[in-house]
């Protein structure tokens, strides 16, 4: 599996990269709450309004993919640091990659269901 | 002249005993010790070694800060005994354990077989395939030139005693094992910040990998702790710059803090 034969500075590099861009990603997502009353930016026809408007989908999948990225990747090394196994450290890489990918394809999901495509 | 009161000064050193080889479980021991504004911690240790327990077992070599044999958790901090004055920790009691992150062998004495190995693994010495390793061929040894200022680039790393203080203060290799801890990487920053050398590739390929470089947090407890003032920390940040192409900038940092230090 190629990703299992990443070098850890190419990992480390995904890592940093997916952090900066989710933190400016999530500051746009924040701000679209201040297009109007805070309250008001919550409300179920404003929510549904915003799912249909397709660029803030992408942009809702792109914060989901990033921070997917770059969670379960901070969880796979802390968890890499309990134990020194190459056997665990390959389980514990397989197990992170699963679960990263049934998430993103979870909120994917629910992300395309609600905007209506 | 020293006053009376100065003269009478007493100190109370608890020594942490055990003996791994025999399972003995640990203990501490008391002991009086007289105290002068110069008395080294080793001091002390040397004065019960010498009048009351002959017996307590401590590693120690120059008693100038320059071996870094004599690496204890005084008070519980990572120091050097020999460097460490008593009247300076303004305490009574003064708490000698052995370092922690280190197997350990009898009272105050830890196994530095570990320690060394990830030392040795990051070949702490010149990669140059110009010249010749064979010493034989006198006609092919050639001058390594260096200008003062190239030798400012690595020289604050190069000051390391290798005493393992840093590497007992690392939380990280209190978790993992396999990491090669402050002292091996900033080692490693020694020889790739240095001109004569021109393999980074053999040295960036050891520390990359699952328990390398990329697993120091960034705590800085090493570089808080280093006797001699080299900060492992900086080396070991500017060496994650260097494998990740930010490296432009590294060696004027480098140089920048050491200034900073004088």
């Amino acid at each position: 599996m190629a990703l299992l034969k990443l070098r850890e500075s190419q990992i480390m590099k995904i890592h940093y990269l997916t952090g900066i861009v989710a933190l400016f990603a999530v500051a746009i997502h924040i701000l679209f709450r201040l297009i109007m009353p805070f309250g008001q930016s919550l409300l179920y026809q404003n929510v549904i309004s915003n799912y249909h408007n397709i660029f803030y989908a992408l942009l809702l999948e792109s914060i989901l993919i990033l921070i997917s990225i770059h969670g379960f990747n901070g969880l796979r090394i802390i968890l890499v640091e309990l134990k020194q196994s190459p056997r665990w450290e390959s389980t514990i890489t397989i197990l992170v990659l699963i679960s990263m990918i049934g998430i993103i394809a979870y909120g994917t999901r629910t992300i395309v269901i609600a905007s209506g495509l | 002249m020293m006053s009376e009161q100065e003269e009478n000064k007493k100190a109370t050193l608890k020594i942490y005993r055990t003996n791994y080889n025999k399972n003995e479980s640990s203990y501490y021991d008391e002991f009086e010790v007289p105290v002068n504004r110069w008395t080294t911690v080793l001091d002390a240790l040397l004065h019960v070694k010498s009048y009351s327990d002959s017996s307590v077992g401590i590693r120690y070599s120059c008693r100038m800060a320059s071996c870094g044999s004599c690496g204890m958790k005084i008070n519980g901090r990572p120091s050097l005994a020999c460097y460490t004055k008593i009247s300076e920790l303004n305490k009574d009691v003064i708490v000698c354990e052995p370092l922690s992150n280190f197997p350990r062998i009898r009272d105050l004495v830890t196994d530095f077989s570990q320690f060394f190995g990830h030392h040795k693994k990051m070949e702490p010495f010149i990669h140059n395939e110009k010249v010749s390793l064979d010493i034989k061929d006198k006609d092919d040894l050639v001058e390594f030139e260096q200008s003062p200022k190239e030798v400012d680039d690595y020289l604050q790393f190069s000051y390391c005693i290798k005493c393992g203080l840093c590497y007992s203060a690392c939380p990280t290799v209190a978790t993992d094992s396999s990491f090669p801890g402050p002292q091996a990487l900033s080692q490693a920053y020694r020889y790739v910040a240095d001109n004569r050398d021109n393999d980074k590739k053999t040295r960036f390929n050891i520390i990359d990998e699952r328990h390398g470089i990329w697993r120091c947090h960034f705590a800085g407890s090493c570089s808080v702790v280093c006797p001699k003032g080299v900060d492992p920390a900086l080396g070991i940040q500017l060496l994650k710059g260097h494998m990740m192409g930010f490296s432009k900038n590294d060696k004027k940092v480098a140089n920048l803090r050491a200034k900073n230090k004088e």
